[in-house]
């Protein structure tokens, strides 16, 4: 879908910083020179039309848990099977294919680092492929946003 | 300081997101329990603390026609990863930068950079700004095309 100016206005003006305030949306609209009842109309309709994947808190994981970036090397033709079975953990919160050897890419996040381990464990047990572990050493830019253009 | 109890509530009832109206937080104070200003306070301390990174609308990129999400990956020399991955994670559009451990031999990779575009050339142009920016301390890199978005959900801590 095309964004307006004014959407993408909006939508980059509450990437972050939306305020603590019982009332976000009204200091929000003064700011942008918009209605609030406006701005809510935009963003349901935005919504809507499934141009919003997440609207909330973002935690960091690392802070309120352990996680983890993992990739298994799949043959071609067993990938969806391999998928489906990751994807049964709720500790899986992202899953991609990516065009690569390692070609099953997705992050695990538990409460602990025991917790992140032993999901990876009964993935390594049900399939015998390349597993790779690569937990954060260090965040560069991490999960802020970036401006539309 | 932060009841931890308290927290963990306040995880449990935003993990899904805040409500789309007037008073977003009012609808997750009921749900936890607790005063729409306690509510606020509690959140006030969890961003202040790190707990939550940011408050804010996660677009969905791919709806917004950033069809092409890319995670390049680069070997860079340990002694300047640590200068060199802030100017990458400056860049306006990388999304997340992360330096990663290798797993030698099978992966020799220490640096994460996810850029998303519009079109090919676009993105094409955008690795081409990190492969400057890191020259040659940058020992090998490859991109990772997603082909499928195979899981993607919020942050799920029971």
């Amino acid at each position: 879908m095309k964004l307006s100016d004014q959407d993408r206005k909006l939508l980059n003006k509450i990437q972050k910083n939306f305020p603590l305030h019982p009332e976000p949306f009204k200091l929000l609209a003064e700011e942008l020179a918009i209605s609030e009842q406006e701005i809510l109309l935009r963003l349901q309709e935005l919504e809507s039309q499934q141009a919003i994947s997440r609207f909330g808190a973002v935690f960091n994981h690392h802070r309120v848990g352990s996680s983890t970036l993992a990739a298994l090397a799949v043959p071609e033709q067993e990938i969806e099977e391999v998928a489906a079975f990751v994807n049964t953990f709720v500790e899986v919160n992202h899953n991609y294919q990516r065009e690569h050897d390692y070609n099953l890419w997705f992050v695990v996040n538990a409460t602990d680092q025991s917790g992140v381990e032993r999901v990876l464990d009964k993935i390594a047990a049900k399939f015998d492929y390349p597993l790779l572990n690569l937990p954060m050493v260090k965040g560069y830019h991490i999960d802020l946003g970036f401006p539309l253009w | 300081m932060l009841d931890p109890v308290l927290v963990k509530k306040v995880i449990a009832a935003t993990q899904n997101g805040l409500p789309i109206c007037d008073r977003p937080y009012r609808t997750i104070a009921e749900e936890v329990g607790v005063d729409e200003s306690e509510l606020l306070v509690t959140m006030g301390k969890m961003l202040d603390q790190g707990l939550i990174r940011r408050i804010g609308l996660v677009p969905n990129h791919y709806a917004l026609g950033y069809r092409y999400n890319l995670m390049t990956v680069w070997d860079v020399e340990d002694e300047h990863i640590l200068q060199l991955g802030q100017h990458v994670g400056d860049l306006d559009f990388v999304s997340h930068c992360y330096q990663r451990p290798r797993q030698e031999p099978d992966w020799n990779y220490n640096l994460f950079a996810m850029v998303h575009g519009r079109t090919e050339p676009e993105v094409e142009q955008q690795v081409q700004i990190i492969r400057e920016l890191l020259g040659s301390s940058c020992l090998a890199m490859t991109q990772l095309n997603s082909l499928k978005i195979l899981k993607k959900t919020g942050l799920r801590i029971r």
